[in-house]
């Protein structure tokens, strides 16, 4: 038994240390002087500094956030809207095709998303002169899509993981549905609807694919600019991008982890 | 008059107004916010794939798209003419590289999911088996990369694995070698490139899996003289069985139509599909081309998917 033990612990370490040394040593290689991406030269902000009078990178990660955003709340509002029609409506008409659709951007690979909708767009054009170029639009809307299906799949799995009765007492009190919706559903599901928004924000922030096929000239996402950079091999000013990055992402997932610990407490505390 | 009693008079007016009345009332409503998604999703779902079809059955053209029409009208001898090319589909039957570059990233996927598998197991193992605390700690060091940047975490093992990057240095400094390997630019780095940034989906289903497993069956084992690697296959494995179908899925499934990875990590050899109808697209611009590779792809990958997810999911509800 012991013996068993310690293999485990190894190998579930090896798996820890595959996890997290290439991002250990992408971090530490930020703050490297030289610039040899591959001689160590000394600690230095150098590339820090190099990186915020980067117009192409700040220009590439505003258009980015604000493309995030604007995609994440649509899709926040039409894929809970989804998923509430598909866990609290019953059987309707179409049922069965909507969540077929709503599942399937998740398993669909993303070039070929992003070309179908690249040719629908230039369809759409040719036909009604909408939409006139591609650009932030476009990918907002692309982006929407396949964000949306995800919303979705979380709040109908908290939907029907949860309770109806308080749904029930309401409608029996003479809740009007769209007051039931917005006073009792809407405030209990919350929680996945959060998750929903910061998931859809980090796909939409990362996705590079999709946004190549539909994005025109003179609308790079942070990520098109950084493969550009990348495919030619590693530099230090993407270094010290990705730490920065990899730094909110951290803080913002450990402030998450303990503002939910905080209320998980808070609520068990009248038991 | 107490609020029960008010509630339960409220319940009974509203349940003697007729059903039909009310259900007629809230049906506008009803009806909009089904139709919202499910329109937004018919026309930038589903439409699209109507159009790619369309494209694939027309030839490249040099023009603005650049794609020959379908349908033709002759305005002076009034005659519709529907032109329908199937020579994108008889090329991808003809051309080797085509099939070659479908089994490859089938063969791709399989060998890395395996390798997420074997690499994910002892790790989900281990969180099931932590205490309270510690569990929550290391689900979290688990999940914590799926949030950050995919493209850069790709972009890690760059600097990780090239000629003179971290592994070889230190596999020269320890004298294990004497050459540098390469390593970049191989399948070797884009298996580990797909091993990598698809883990936490292995490790989560299989950790849900085996937390859910009773202990006291490994000690009813032991008990019974069962050496601890015979209680691993006869038992443990055996329970993680719809963890390891659930992981594997969610990594193969992504896996075999990969961009990002194999043009990173991957060398001009290692073909991939997603990486053909990228370039396709933007190196050879031979739309209707690439349109008949996504419909091929989408009818014998993602569709044979699709059926099981939907075959699974009645089972469950069954």
């Amino acid at each position: 038994m012991k013996r068993r033990s310690i293999f485990l612990n190894v190998s579930a370490g090896f798996g820890f240390l595959f996890l997290y040394a290439p991002i250990i040593a992408l971090i530490i290689y930020s703050f490297n002087k030289s610039k040899l991406v591959t001689v160590w030269g000394g600690w230095s902000l150098k590339w820090y500094a190099e990186l915020m009078q980067n117009e192409q990178i700040i220009n590439a990660a505003l258009l980015s956030l604000k493309i995030a955003f604007i995609s994440a709340s649509l899709a926040v509002v039409l894929g809970t809207m989804a998923g509430f029609v598909l866990s609290r409506f019953g059987p309707f008409r179409g049922k069965m095709i909507l969540s077929g659709w709503i599942t399937a951007p998740l398993v669909m690979p993303e070039v070929i998303t992003g070309l179908s909708l690249l040719l629908l767009f230039v369809a759409m054009e040719g036909m009604f002169g909408w939409p006139s170029g591609r650009g932030t639009g476009t990918i907002i809307i692309a982006h929407t899509t396949f964000c949306m299906a995800y919303v979705a799949v979380i709040v109908q799995a908290r939907l029907s993981s949860m309770d109806e009765t308080l749904e029930e007492a309401a409608m029996d009190l003479g809740a009007k549905p769209s007051s039931l919706f917005f006073l009792v559903t809407l405030p209990l599901i919350a929680p996945a609807i959060i998750s929903g928004w910061l998931l859809s924000f980090t796909l939409s922030l990362d996705d590079l694919v999709i946004a190549s096929f539909v994005s025109g000239p003179g609308n790079s996402t942070l990520p098109m600019v950084i493969f550009s950079k990348v495919r030619l091999g590693v530099t230090p000013e993407v270094n010290a991008l990705a730490t920065l990055m990899i730094a909110v992402v951290a803080i913002g997932v450990i402030a998450a982890m303990f503002q939910m610990r905080r209320q998980a407490r808070l609520l068990a505390k009248p038991e | 008059m107490s609020i029960l009693s008010r509630a339960a008079l409220i319940h009974d007016a509203s349940s003697r107004m007729t059903k039909y009345d009310f259900i007629r009332r809230v049906n506008w409503g009803k009806t909009a916010v089904v139709a919202v998604p499910a329109l937004w999703l018919a026309v930038f779902f589903f439409i699209p794939f109507l159009v790619v079809f369309k494209i694939s059955l027309s030839e490249a053209a040099i023009a603005v798209p650049p794609y020959s029409a379908l349908l033709e009208w002759d305005l002076e001898e009034a005659y519709l003419t529907l032109k329908l090319n199937i020579g994108n589909y008889l090329y991808l039957l003809e051309d080797a590289f085509y099939l070659d570059a479908y089994l490859s990233s089938i063969r791709i996927a399989a060998v890395s999911t395996f390798y997420t598998l074997i690499l994910a197991f002892p790790i989900a193992y281990m969180i099931a088996r932590a205490e309270g605390g510690k569990r929550a700690l290391l689900l979290a060091l688990v999940i914590l990369p799926f949030w950050t940047s995919f493209l850069l975490r790709v972009y890690a093992w760059m600097g990780f694995l090239k000629k003179n990057g971290i592994v070889n240095e230190f596999l020269m400094a320890t004298g294990i070698i004497d050459q540098p390997l390469v390593m970049l630019q191989t399948d070797f780095a884009v298996y580990i490139g797909i091993v990598y940034t698809y883990l936490p989906f292995m490790v989560l289903p299989l950790y849900s899996a085996l937390e859910k497993m009773d202990m006291t069956l490994l000690e009813a084992a032991e008990d019974l003289g069962c050496r601890p690697i015979q209680s691993f296959f006869l038992i443990t494995l055996p329970l993680a069985v719809p963890g390891i179908i659930a992981g594997c899925l969610l990594v193969f499934i992504p896996a075999v139509g990969e961009f990002v990875i194999p043009a990173l990590l991957g060398g001009s050899d290692t073909l991939m599909i997603g990486r053909v109808l990228w370039d396709e697209f933007f190196l050879n611009r031979d739309w209707p081309m690439a349109s008949a590779v996504a419909i091929v792809m989408l009818i014998v990958l993602v569709l044979p998917i699709m059926l099981i997810r939907n075959g699974q999911g009645k089972e469950e509800t069954v």
